[in-house]
């Protein structure tokens, strides 16, 4: 019989949360809560980012407008609104939310395995990103404000102090934060590594892993390769800024008109840094978007009862393009005196990259192919993946031409491939795992009916502000440029007179697109407390961390008797028969020779 | 296996196993005869086939062996992308306006006392392996296990200990080179070839640094882990950066010396 004081003990064990939350916030090494935490970092910064982004739309259709409490948004300005949404939104919200976020709260139970492989170093990287990401937001507040150099950060620009407002000490708290961060990434993905190779519970082979482990192991593995060559970068562009070295910057270059010469020894290399920076900013995109095309492929076959078109393929294509990606940072380096023997050769690995993309929507469509889906919002979220994907991949293969990019490059039609391809897909891969994976926290169903609206007004804000950037870009509008319109008697304002109307547009379907995400917020709001509540396994889930076995047991306790988990068969285990489609998870242990299919 | 000793300092599971082959006398050596991976107790008893967690006696190391392989290869990249930037600041120059072609790359001549630190370091990679090794030691593991006291610990010590001390030396020996070198009037910002001269030095010297706090932090494992596992990670994780160090520099130390 249960003492009262051992009961006691047992439900604080079971519910951590009760004994003090802010000190088991602090310490956990929960890599549940740490997932929370991440995903709580990346919101904010992806508030911040989509406020910034506002504010750039705004300027753009309205340059006189006065920010209220701020004043009008001078050049400088808004090349720092630039830098800081791109900053923000590639590295605190693509990098942290998917493959850190969703990876350590759904990683470890998808392999059957109740921990991620180093907790403390776990634990490490979420405060490093924290950190990194206060020192970020602390640029803004030094002398001369955020840094203008954009995410990129090409020198010289980068690289000496005076050549713009925000190059001095906002640039070196660019500078600290990013490095912070690569380390903070690193670390992170040699635990997702670990967990992968060591933690599979018994049966969990490579071939039945769940594709968006595919996903997080194929993004963990570029980042291990990627952030240590941008760090590498940053030492160098620091030694630039600060020990009198000029390994970016060439001689007698001329920095706001005067010689920047005094004390730096060397002829640097603009393209030197692109070269470094791309061969992790290449990898960098699809480390944000790869988790998200692995839980596209398992949430479409969830949701249409059907298994996996190609699993294996879906495999080697993840794998595919991750080695690409390290292969093609080139074709960001068109029109920036590249070699063009080189760029022929970054060009023909880009297209290539091409085919394994090719085949994953080709997949994508064959799962869902004549099924009769349900249509849930994760389901609604991962078709506007798979079509955002599309439209955004379709421009690749031209920009990816040295010839057309030589026109392209410096224009809108840049902004609206990489915003489609990867921010808007990366985003909709963001909100399928939110609604999908949110009863497996809180054990309530979001709404669905504003789940709905919330896709709706998204996707067609989405298209409606990035789809028209393609035609404005191809009648020339630059980007990084702060005022486009109302530049009176210029010839920039002849050029660019037919555009100012579709700006209009894009400017509008932005301030849309944010306002729909109220809905977003509002629905985890009020679907965290009030939430219908979820059954067991409200999709019919198939992969492990819907099992009943590692649900139980949401909070680690002292692995006594844990229920043992063992994987029995591949992911999408779905069949129809003529009473309807049957599902096996990968939990049970039934046999597996199913029925025929249909 | 004797029945009668029941050792617990090294026991971390709390109940009894029957389906591990727990038969109430505590589980397995923690020793893993190089030929006979599978577990053991023969008749199909493979160890990769139990639960997670018990899957024999080096599981945790080798889970935190290949978290420090992930690290390392991570960090060699940093190094390789050192080492492109040398080569590329080595051969890049410009034309001046009278159209000549000026490289500043002047090589920089390493102070001889770099052979000795490399002979240094070599050395401290031997004392490392052998603590390593004697972590492993079969006898002695035997005999903790048996409840003997801490031979592992005990004839490891010294050998990290020295480890430490050559690491110290190497260190010592590096900062005697910056010092010469700057006699010299050869600075961090002298010419291109000495930014990567002491780029590469100080940046290896962190690392070594750093490895120097690990062995300290194994030694201090060494006394205070009940453990034999964790000291034995402690160790052997140590140990395997440290010889990464070293091989690195080997291949920095060549770079330094023979292509500039």
């Amino acid at each position: 019989m249960m003492t009262p004081r051992s009961a006691a003990e047992l439900s604080s064990r079971q519910h951590p949360f009760r004994k003090s939350f802010l000190v088991h916030a602090l310490f956990t090494t929960d890599h549940r809560l740490i997932g929370l935490q991440y995903l709580a970092l990346a919101m904010v910064a992806v508030i911040i980012g989509m406020v910034l982004s506002l504010l750039m739309r705004l300027h753009l259709t309205w340059p006189d407008r006065v920010i209220p409490l701020h004043g009008p948004i001078l050049p400088e300005d808004y090349l720092a609104l630039v830098t800081m949404h791109g900053t923000l939104m590639l590295f605190f919200v693509m990098t942290t939310a998917p493959q850190a976020g969703f990876g350590n709260l759904i990683l470890p139970s998808q392999i059957g395995s109740r921990r991620m492989a180093f907790p403390m170093l776990n634990a490490l990287s979420f405060w490093s990103t924290a950190l990194a990401l206060v020192v970020l937001l602390a640029s803004t507040l030094v002398a001369g404000g955020s840094p203008i150099s954009g995410w990129t950060a090409y020198p010289p620009l980068s690289a000496v102090a005076a050549a713009g407002p925000g190059q001095g000490a906002g640039m070196d708290l660019w500078i600290a934060s990013i490095a912070l961060f690569a380390i903070a990434a690193t670390m992170s993905s040699i635990n997702t590594l670990v967990t992968v190779v060591r933690l599979r519970c018994k049966g969990m082979t490579w071939s039945r892993l769940p594709l968006t482990v595919w996903g997080w192991f194929t993004a963990a593995l570029l980042s291990i390769l990627a952030f240590s060559v941008l760090l590498a970068a940053i030492v160098l562009l620091m030694c630039d800024r600060h020990a009198g070295t000029s390994f970016f910057v060439p001689t007698g270059d001329l920095v706001n008109g005067s010689l920047h010469a005094a004390g730096h020894r060397g002829n640097g290399s603009p393209l030197l840094w692109l070269h470094l920076f791309w061969f992790f900013g290449h990898p960098e995109v699809y480390i944000a978007i790869l988790p998200g095309m692995g839980l596209t492929s398992m949430l479409l076959a969830n949701f249409a009862r059907r298994r996996v078109f190609g699993y294996r393929l879906m495999i080697a294509t993840t794998l595919a393009i991750g080695l690409l990606g390290i292969m093609v940072w080139g074709h960001h380096m068109f029109v920036a005196g590249l070699n063009p023997f080189a760029g022929t050769a970054f060009s023909i690995s880009t297209i290539a990259i091409a085919i394994p993309s090719a085949a994953k929507v080709l997949s994508w469509l064959a799962t869902t192919w004549r099924s009769r889906p349900s249509y849930t919002t994760a389901y609604l979220f991962s078709l506007g993946f798979a079509s955002l994907f599309l439209t955004g991949g379709l421009s690749g293969p031209i920009l990816a031409q040295p010839i057309l990019d030589q026109y392209l490059h410096n224009t809108f039609f840049v902004v609206a491939h990489f915003h489609l391809i990867m921010a808007m897909a990366g985003v909709f891969g963001l909100f399928a795992a939110t609604y999908y994976w949110f009863p497996l926290v809180t054990n309530r169903l979001m709404s669905e009916t504003l789940g709905r609206w919330h896709f709706w007004l998204t996707l067609l804000a989405a298209y409606g502000c990035f789809l028209p950037m393609h035609l404005t870009g191809l009648m020339g509008e630059p980007r990084h440029y702060a005022q486009l319109a109302e530049l009176p008697g210029s010839a920039a304002n002849r050029l660019l007179a037919p555009t100012l109307p579709l700006n209009m547009h894009i400017t509008i379907s932005a301030v849309i697109l944010v306002a729909s995400q109220v809905l977003f917020f509002a629905n985890l709001a009020v679907s965290w407390r009030r939430g219908l509540i979820a059954s067991a396994n409200p999709w019919q889930a198939t992969t492990l961390e819907w099992s009943p076995a590692l649900r139980a047991h949401s909070h680690p306790t002292s692995d006594g008797d844990l229920a043992p988990v063992e994987a029995f068969r591949r992911p999408c285990h779905y069949w129809s028969h003529h009473n309807g489609w049957h599902f096996l998870p990968q939990w049970d242990s039934a046999d597996t020779t199913e029925p025929k299919s249909e | 296996m004797p029945v009668t000793i029941t050792p617990t300092g090294t026991e971390r599971e709390h109940g009894r196993r029957v389906e591990d082959h727990d038969h109430g006398s505590g589980r397995r050596p923690p020793i893993d005869k190089g030929d006979k991976r599978t577990g053991g107790n023969g008749d199909g008893d493979n160890w990769s086939n139990r639960p997670q967690g018990r899957r024999g006696p080096r599981e945790r190391l080798r889970t935190y062996r290949l978290g420090l392989f992930f690290a390392l290869a991570s960090d060699l990249m940093f190094f390789v992308a050192i080492v492109s930037t040398f080569f590329v600041a080595q051969n890049s120059g410009r034309f001046n306006a009278y159209n000549h072609y000026i490289n500043e790359w002047l090589p920089t001549t390493i102070p001889p006392v770099l052979w000795l630190n490399t002979a240094v370091l070599l050395i401290s990679s031997l004392t490392v392996e052998i603590a390593r090794r004697r972590m492993f030691h079969e006898q002695f593991v035997m005999e903790e296990w048996f409840g003997l006291g801490r031979p592992t610990s005990r004839r490891a010590v010294p050998f990290l200990l020295a480890t430490v001390f050559f690491g110290l030396l190497f260190l010592a020996g590096q900062a005697l080179a910056w010092k010469q070198l700057a006699v010299q009037h050869v600075f961090f910002a002298s010419n291109p070839s000495s930014h990567f001269f002491y780029l590469i030095t100080y940046t290896h010297a962190i690392h070594l640094f750093l490895g120097i706090g690990v062995l300290l932090i194994a030694l201090y494992g060494l006394f205070f882990s009940r453990q034999l596992e964790t000291r034995q990670i402690l160790v052997d994780c140590s140990a395997w950066y440290w010889h990464t160090m070293g091989v690195l520099w080997v291949f920095l130390f060549a770079l330094l010396a023979f292509f500039q």
